[in-house]
């Protein structure tokens, strides 16, 4: 347990610091790179939490597909290179204040209400593993599953559709 | 129970490390006598003209998205494949049904050629 | 899963298989040579609609509580085949006039279409979420067809975020749903509720987020902001399909989840729909009166039918009424339906490229050089107003009932007041038809005549015989156990 909390809180200093990292960079590109790390260090944390499925999901679709997206787009737009943000329009404030409200709802529940949040009904162990997401999902969830795969289709079909320029 | 992913985690170590330690190597023992033109960015002998980032055609983005698509279709494999015997033929059948479906899309997109470059 | 299962969902099963196979067909046989996919997607709707009606009066649940067949979902797969059966024949000529016939058209409004059946049939809050995108991704793209050119780019763009951004707070909702209640079923809800082992709390918050996001599809007021821009941007024919296909998958949703699993929530929500419902009837109707654009004034008008349909879901928690407010609201689906098609058949007849002929003012002198399509228009805009003897009359006056009915008098009211209102525009199109001359260009082709013509038929026709009608629409009452 104690090996685990230690590295917890290693895993914990570098996802808040690529966090950070990521806000901090001048070129976008790295910001996307410190979004990975942070995603990567994520998905340790659904590991820890015997969400293994969850984690597997992070690294595949977040980490990999959604970042390499993200980077075309960067680079599709050529906006490496950000420009500074004015420190007086609502675009800066904003997150300011919301981030701000944020915390310290995160630290009054810490602080005040540690032991007062009702723990919710347990999951087994083996809640998040792929085995038990498998049956679920192949059994009770087969209709969404197989609707997913024609939302699939449509988004597919449609992405062609609208970035090809020619009629083929 | 996260020992059960020593593996993974010695495996990550040992390949950046690697990867770090190939890097030392180079710049270590690598000869480095850089002149002004080396240092430019190689442009077949052309003196470049501007900043080696431009925006980028389209199509890129339409890779990008059709792997994203693909890559979610990956996901359900995963757990799919491991209660696969659990499941017996109707796991088989209904894999098949999801497969086809995406066939389908995979067809489409090699046949209105979203898949060539030009 | 047997086979029992696969039956009840058959008419969703045929569509999809007929939509996908269309795809192949499409690539390997139809290539380029346009005109065989609009006929063939018909067909795929036809046989579906044979299914869909095959199960009249039958009921079960299948797949383990995703789905359920009942009478409401019977009426409502009907609607959306039907609806898409006008989409083609409204779209037919139109794409091949303003030269972005593709027939990607076809495959995708049949997805679309199996997303709003989706929806009929969804009794899992994981299912509603599935079919909310698969009945709006296509239609971002459809909203996006006419480009490359500014209008439905700007459309489709618009459409997509702000529909994403509601998906959003849909499944945000589901999320907070299943955290007070542990299931996304939606009968796992009611036992929840009444085992007193929910969370109502955050139960209430999950359903206000569920609300918003289909209030942005359904186009309530405050989330309509996208709909004139987007009605107005997208091809009409796109836009016809939209705002009745769109709508009525967004109500079904509505109905579906509020009536049959929430009923207990109705003491902090109703007032909320209240005020939804009343803000949307004023807005849209008020707004509606400066503007000069067909197609905006349309989308204006289709926010305010929205309001109107609201009113029957103020009374959700009421059980006494309930059935009859969703009676009454499928049945002003109906009549919102017959009639929007038939009013949009007219606008893509008078419509030219580059959004032309599109303005109030060219309406003007339609009564005299093109009088059959001039008196179509008069009775779609009647039936729009509610005069009598219109499906649209029939429809306000069922939803009145039932508000009144509920107790909500101040509600009817306000119903009937900007009613009122909206004769001043709608009123105003016909005595531009008629009193002002003008030289009006109409392209009618065939699909589009028999289509006004049979809405216009239906609109006075199924009014007088309004009862049965009803009566269909009443036993289509949602059933969950």
């Amino acid at each position: 347990m104690t090996s685990e909390l230690i590295l917890f809180f290693i895993l914990a200093i570098v996802a808040v610091a690529s966090a950070v990292g990521m806000l901090l960079s001048r070129n976008a590109v790295y910001a996307a790179l410190y979004l990975i790390l942070n995603f990567a260090t994520v998905a340790v944390f659904y590991l820890m939490l015997s969400a293994a499925f969850i984690s597997l999901v992070q690294v595949t679709v977040y980490a990999g597909a959604i970042m390499v997206l993200f980077l075309f787009v960067i680079m599709l737009l050529g906006a490496e290179h950000t420009g500074r943000l004015s420190e007086s329009g609502w675009m800066f404030w904003t997150p300011i204040v919301l981030g701000a409200v944020l915390a310290v709802e995160a630290l009054y529940i810490i602080l005040r209400q540690w032991k007062a949040i009702p723990a919710t009904q347990a999951a087994g162990s083996d809640f998040g593993a792929p085995a038990a997401v498998g049956l679920e999902l192949f059994q009770n969830y087969l209709l969404p599953f197989e609707v997913t795969s024609v939302l699939l289709l449509v988004a597919m079909i449609g992405a062609i559709l609208l970035a090809r320029s020619k009629k083929a | 129970m996260l020992i059960e992913y020593l593996p993974i985690a010695i495996l990550l170590v040992i390949s950046t490390g690697l990867a770090a330690l190939i890097v030392w190597i180079g710049n270590t023992f690598g000869p480095r006598r850089p002149t002004l033109r080396k240092s430019l960015p190689y442009e077949s002998g052309m003196n470049p003209i501007g900043p080696g980032t431009r925006r980028m055609p389209v199509r890129f983005y339409l890779v990008a998205v059709l792997f994203i698509l693909f890559d979610i279709e990956v996901v359900f494999f995963l757990p799919w494949a491991i209660v696969f015997r659990q499941l017996g033929l109707f796991g088989l059948i209904e894999m098949f049904v999801f497969i086809f479906i995406l066939l389908v899309g995979y067809v489409y997109a090699w046949k209105k050629g979203a898949l060539e470059w030009e | 899963m047997n086979v029992q299962d696969l039956y009840a969902i058959s008419p969703l099963i045929v569509l999809v298989t007929w939509a996908t196979l269309l795809i192949l067909v499409d690539v390997y046989i139809i290539r380029d040579r346009n005109g065989g996919t609009p006929i063939l997607a018909a067909l795929g709707l036809l046989v579906a609609m044979g299914f869909a009606i095959a199960q009249t009066g039958q009921q079960y649940t299948a797949f383990n509580g995703m789905a359920v067949v009942d009478g409401f979902a019977i009426f409502l797969q009907v609607l959306f085949l039907g609806s898409g059966l006008v989409g083609i024949a409204l779209a037919y000529n139109y794409l091949q006039r303003m030269g972005i016939e593709r027939s990607e058209y076809y495959i995708l409004l049949l997805y679309s279409i199996s997303g709003m059946m989706l929806m009929a049939i969804a009794a899992d809050l994981i299912v509603v979420f599935l079919a909310l995108e698969l009945l709006s991704i296509p239609l971002y793209v459809l909203a996006g067809f006419g480009r490359p050119k500014v209008e439905p780019e700007e459309a489709a763009l618009k459409y997509f975020l702000l529909g994403a951004f509601a998906g959003g707070f849909v499944v945000y909702g589901i999320a907070l749903a299943f955290g007070a209640t542990a299931t996304t079923s939606l009968a796992g809800i009611v036992q929840a509720v009444n085992a007193g082992s929910a969370n109502l709390t955050l139960l209430s918050i999950g359903a206000a987020l569920i609300l918003i996001g289909l209030g942005f599809k359904v186009a309530a007021v405050p989330f309509h902001m996208w709909t004139p821009d987007v009605y107005q941007g997208a091809p009409s024919a796109v836009t016809a399909f939209m705002s009745v296909g769109a709508k009525a998958g967004g109500f079904a949703a509505l109905l579906r989840v509020f009536v049959s699993a929430l009923p207990e929530l109705a003491a902090d929500l109703s007032p909320v729909l209240w005020v939804l419902a009343a803000l949307t009837m004023i807005l849209g109707n008020v707004v509606a009166i400066a503007q000069g654009n067909i197609k905006r004034l349309l989308a204006y008008s289709s926010i305010a039918h929205a309001g109107y349909i609201l009113m029957a879901l103020v009374v959700f928690g009421n059980t006494q009424v309930s059935s009859d407010a969703v009676a009454a609201a499928l049945f002003y689906l109906v009549a919102y339906a017959v009639t929007s098609f038939g009013a949009w058949a007219v606008v893509i007849a008078l419509e030219k490229a580059e959004q032309k002929g599109l303005a109030l003012d060219d309406y003007a002198g339609l009564g005299r050089k093109y009088p059959g399509l001039a008196a179509a228009m008069a009775v779609f805009m009647l039936s729009f107003t509610g005069v009598p003897p219109t499906l649209g009359f029939v429809g306000k006056l069922y939803l009145f009932r039932t508000v009144l009915e509920g107790g909500f008098i101040w509600l009817a009211v306000i119903g009937v007041l900007t009613s009122l209102v909206s004769a001043y525009y709608y009123l105003r199109i016909v005595v531009i038809m008629y009193m002002r001359d003008g030289d009006p260009q109409v392209h009618a082709e065939p699909w589009l005549r028999l289509t006004a013509g049979v809405t216009a038929v239906a609109t006075v026709v199924l009014s007088l015989y309004a009862g049965p009608l009803f009566a269909w629409a009443s036993q289509a009452v949602l059933k969950l156990f």
